[in-house]
C-alpha cells in the first residue's frame, strides 16, 4: 500500500520540544525560543526543536526570595519538566513496543513500501542493499526538506486556510484509518469477533472526540492521550512500511537534518519560529504535545474569547506565548476554565513536537522487532530517555531552541547496535550458564 | 502454568525494587533522573565489558568448550570490576554535579543529598542489572516449552528470580556503603564492596547447584544490608523507636500523634 499524500501532509509536523516562554516578558525569560515543530506534514518528521520551559513567570513570582531559593527551585522545576515528557514518552514507547511484541502485523514484512522509499532492498548483496537504502534516505529527507519549505513560505504568506486545512486532513486520516486499521489487527490477533455496526461506532466516536480534543478543546489528559495514540500509530506505520536498512539510515539523517533545520541561521524552522515570534501567534496544536494547562488557552484572552478561539485555530508560530500570555491576562481577569489552583509554575508545561514521540517510537520499535530479546530493547529505551535528559540539560544551559532529535536517536543508535551485536551473546552465554555479573 | 510462573518470577524479582521505587522515589523527579542516570551509567559499565569478551572470543578458539567457559568467567569477573569502576565514576560526576549547584546556588542545602544520591544509584544499578538477568528468561517463560527437558535442573526459573531479587538489593546496599565510604575516605570499606560484589558473582559459577549459589548470596545481602543501615545512620536504637511508633522526627516529619 502506497500511501497518499494526505498522509505524508498530516505527518510533517510533528516534532520539536518546545518552550513555553512567553516574549513579551522578555526580563525574566531568558529562553524563548521555541522551536516549532515541522508543521508540514504528518509523515514528514520534523527536526525538533526544543525549548525547554525556563521557570521565568516563576522567577517572576518569586524575586523576593533568595537566589539559592530559586536556583533550587529552577532545579526542581527543570527536573519536573524532564519527568513530564519522561512519562509521555514512555508510554508511547510502551504501546508501539506492545503492539510489536503482540500483533504481528507489524512485524511482517511486505513487499509495498511508502512511495517515499521507491528503492528495494535486495537481500542478497550487501553492497546493493547498502546502495538502495541510501537513495531511499535521500529520496525521504528531500520530501521533507522540500515539505518545510512549502510549511515555511505558506505560514509566511499567511495561508492559514491552507495550512490548518492540511492538518486537519492529516489528522482525519490518522484517527479514522490508521486506527481502524490498527483495531482490525489487534482483533485479528486475539481473535475476537467484531461486527462492522459496533466497529463503526468505536472508531467514529474516537475519530470524532479525537479531532475535537486535538484540533479544539478538551480536557489535558485526553488531549495528551490522544496525541500519544496518533504518535505510536504513525511510528507503527513507519516500523512496518520503511524498508530495514533505510529505517536506520533514515533515523540517523534525520536526527543531521534536525540538527541543521533549527540551529542554521537559514534553517527553515529556526526561519519558523522566528516568523511566529514576530507575529506572536501560537503554534498548531496538532503537531505539539503539551504537558501544561497553558495549552487550552481558548479562553484566555480576557478581551476577546472569540478570537483568541481564532487565533488559537490558526496555527502560528509561538506556541506557548500566545497561551502564556493569555494565561497571565486571564489570571489578572480572574478567568480561568480548567484552572486547577493555577500554580503559575504549573501552566509553564513543556512541550515536545509529535515528531520526536514518533521517531524515538520507531527506534525502540526496531529494536523490539528483533525478536525474542528484551535486553536491546530495554536499552534503547534507556538510552533515549537520558538522550532527552541531556537535551533538556543542555537546553536549561543555552537557553535557545535546541533539536531534542540529534543526541536521543545518536544514544539510541549507539546502543541499538552494540547492545545487539556485543551485549546480546554476553548475556545470553551467562544465562545460560546461569552466572549472574 | 506458565502464565503463574511468569507472573510468580517477575513479583519475585522485582516486587521488592518496584515497591521501594513507588514509595520512595516516583514523587521526586530529581531522584528519578538519578536513577535512570544510574541504570544508563551500569549499562554503559556492560556494554564496554561485552566489547572486551567479544574481542576475546573472535581472537579465540571457538571449539575447545573449556577455553570458552575461561573467557566467559574472565568477562564476568572484568564486567564486575567495570562496573565498581563505573559507579566510582558516577560518584565523581554526582560530586561535581552537587558541587556547581552549590556554588551557583549559594545555599546552604542542597535539593538532594550525597546519601539519597547512593540509595538512588544504587537502586539504578539494581533495576538495570536485574532487567538485563532476567527479562529474557521471564519472556521464555510465558512461552511453551518443558523445563529441564535435556536433564538441565528444574528449578531454573525460580532460582534465577531469586538470584535477580538478591542482586538487585545488592546493588542497592553496594551504592549506599560505596559512596559512604567515598566521602568518609575509607578505602577499605570501598575495596569490600568490590570484594563482595566479586564474591557474589564468583559463587553463581556452581551454578545449578543453587545450594550454593544462593545461601552465600543470601547471607552477603543480610550482612550488606546491615552494614548500609549502618552507614546510613540507623541504629538498634532508631530501629527500635521506629518499630514502636516512638520516633518523634519521623513522626514530626508525617504530622502524626505518637
Amino acid at each position: 500500500m502506497n500511501t497518499s499524500d494526505s498522509e505524508e501532509d498530516s505527518y510533517n509536523e510533528r516534532s520539536a520540544l518546545v518552550q513555553c516562554e512567553s516574549p513579551t516578558i522578555p526580563s525574566y525569560n531568558q529562553d524563548h525560543d521555541m522551536s516549532l515543530p515541522q508543521e508540514t506534514d504528518t509523515k514528514r518528521r520534523r527536526p525538533v526543536s526544543s525549548g525547554l520551559d525556563e521557570p521565568g513567570p516563576v522567577e517572576r513570582e518569586r524575586a523576593s526570595t533568595p537566589d539559592g531559593e530559586e536556583e533550587e527551585l529552577t532545579l526542581k522545576y527543570g527536573a519536573k519538566h524532564v519527568i513530564m515528557l519522561f512519562i509521555p514518552v514512555t508510554l508511547c514507547m510502551v504501546v508501539v513496543v506492545a503492539t510489536i511484541k503482540s500483533v504481528s502485523f507489524y512485524t511482517e514484512k511486505t513487499s509495498q513500501r511508502l512511495i517515499y522509499t521507491p528503492f528495494e532492498e535486495d537481500p542478497n548483496s550487501v553492497g546493493q542493499r547498502l546502495l538502495n537504502s541510501l537513495l531511499n534516505t535521500m529520496v525521504m529527507i528531500s520530501v521533507i526538506v522540500v515539505m518545510t519549505i512549502i510549511l515555511v513560505v505558506l505560514y509566511k504568506y499567511r495561508c492559514y486556510k491552507f495550512i490548518h486545512g492540511w492538518l486537519i486532513l492529516s489528522s482525519l486520516m490518522l484517527l479514522f484509518w490508521f486506527s481502524f486499521m490498527y483495531l482490525g489487527e489487534v482483533f485479528k490477533t486475539y481473535n475476537v469477533a467484531m461486527d462492522y455496526p459496533t466497529l463503526v461506532m468505536i472508531i467514529w466516536n474516537f475519530g470524532v472526540v479525537g479531532m475535537i480534543c486535538i484540533h479544539w478543546k478538551g480536557p489535558l489528559r485526553l488531549q495528551q492521550a490522544y496525541l500519544i495514540v496518533i504518535s505510536a500509530l504513525m511510528a507503527l506505520i513507519f516500523i512496518k512500511y520503511l524498508p530495514e536498512w533505510s529505517a536506520w539510515v533514515i533515523l540517523g539523517a534525520i536526527s543531521i537534518y534536525d540538527l541543521i533545520a533549527v540551529l542554521c541561521p537559514k534553517g527553515p524552522l529556526r526561519m519558523l519560529v522566528e516568523t511566529a515570534q514576530e507575529r506572536n501567534e501560537p503554534i498548531f496544536p496538532a503537531l505539539i504535545y503539551s504537558s501544561a494547562m497553558v495549552w487550552m488557552v481558548g479562553m484566555a484572552d480576557s478581551s476577546n474569547p472569540d478570537s483568541a478561539d481564532e487565533r488559537q485555530r490558526n496555527e502560528g508560530g509561538a506556541l506557548a506565548q500566545e497561551g502564556v500570555e493569555s494565561e497571565d491576562d486571564a489570571t489578572q481577569g480572574g478567568r480561568r476554565r480548567y484552572s486547577a489552583e493555577e500554580d503559575l509554575e504549573e501552566d509553564r508545561g513543556v512541550k515536545l513536537g509529535l515528531g520526536d514521540f514518533i521517531f524515538y517510537s520507531v527506534l525502540v520499535g526496531k529494536a523490539a522487532t528483533t525478536g525474542g530479546d528484551w535486553n536491546t530493547t530495554l536499552a534503547c529505551f534507556v538510552a533515549i530517555l537520558i538522550g532527552l535528559c541531556l537535551t533538556l540539560l543542555l537546553l536549561a544551559i543555552f537557553k535557545k531552541a535546541l533539536p531534542a532529535l540529534p543526541i536521543s536517536i545518536t544514544f539510541g543508535l549507539v546502543f541499538y547496535f552494540s547492545t545487539d551485536n556485543l551485549v546480546r551473546p554476553f548475556m545470553d552465554s551467562l544465562a545460560a550458564h546461569q552466572y549472574y555479573i | 502454568m506458565t502464565v503463574a510462573v511468569f507472573f510468580g518470577c517477575t513479583f519475585i524479582a522485582f516486587g521488592p525494587a518496584v515497591a521501594l521505587f513507588v514509595f520512595t522515589i516516583a514523587r521526586d523527579p530529581l531522584r528519578v533522573i538519578f536513577l535512570i542516570a544510574g541504570a544508563f551509567f551500569w549499562l554503559v559499565s556492560l556494554l564496554l565489558s561485552s566489547l572486551v569478551w567479544f574481542i576475546t572470543v573472535q581472537i579465540s578458539n571457538k571449539n575447545s568448550a573449556t577455553q570458552q567457559t575461561g573467557l566467559l568467567i574472565f568477562g564476568v569477573v572484568l564486567s564486575v570490576l567495570l562496573q565498581e569502576a563505573f559507579r566510582y565514576g558516577y560518584y565523581r560526576l554526582l560530586k561535581k554535579a552537587n558541587e556547581g549547584l552549590l556554588a551557583l546556588s549559594q545555599e546552604d542545602t542542597m535539593p538532594i543529598s550525597i546519601r539519597q544520591l547512593a540509595y538512588v544509584s544504587g537502586l539504578g544499578f539494581g533495576f538495570m542489572s536485574g532487567a538485563f538477568s532476567v527479562v529474557n528468561i521471564l519472556s521464555d517463560s510465558l512461552g511453551p516449552g518443558t523445563v529441564g527437558i535435556h536433564g538441565d535442573p528444574q528449578h531454573y526459573f525460580i532460582s534465577s528470580a531469586f538470584m535477580t531479587l538478591a542482586i538487585i538489593l545488592l546493588h542497592m546496599f553496594w551504592g549506599v556503603v560505596f559512596f559512604e565510604s567515598c566521602e568518609r575516605q575509607r578505602w577499605w570499606a570501598l575495596g569490600a564492596v568490590v570484594i563482595s560484589h566479586l564474591v557474589v558473582s564468583c559463587v553463581t559459577f556452581v551454578n545449578p547447584h543453587y545450594q550454593g549459589s544462593l545461601i552465600p548470596t543470601y547471607i552477603i545481602l543480610s550482612i550488606m544490608a546491615a552494614w548500609a543501615y549502618l552507614c546510613a545512620g540507623g541504629s538498634l536504637r532508631n530501629l527500635k523507636l521506629c518499630l514502636t511508633c516512638k520516633d518523634k522526627d519521623f513522626l514530626l516529619a508525617n504530622h502524626r500523634p505518637r
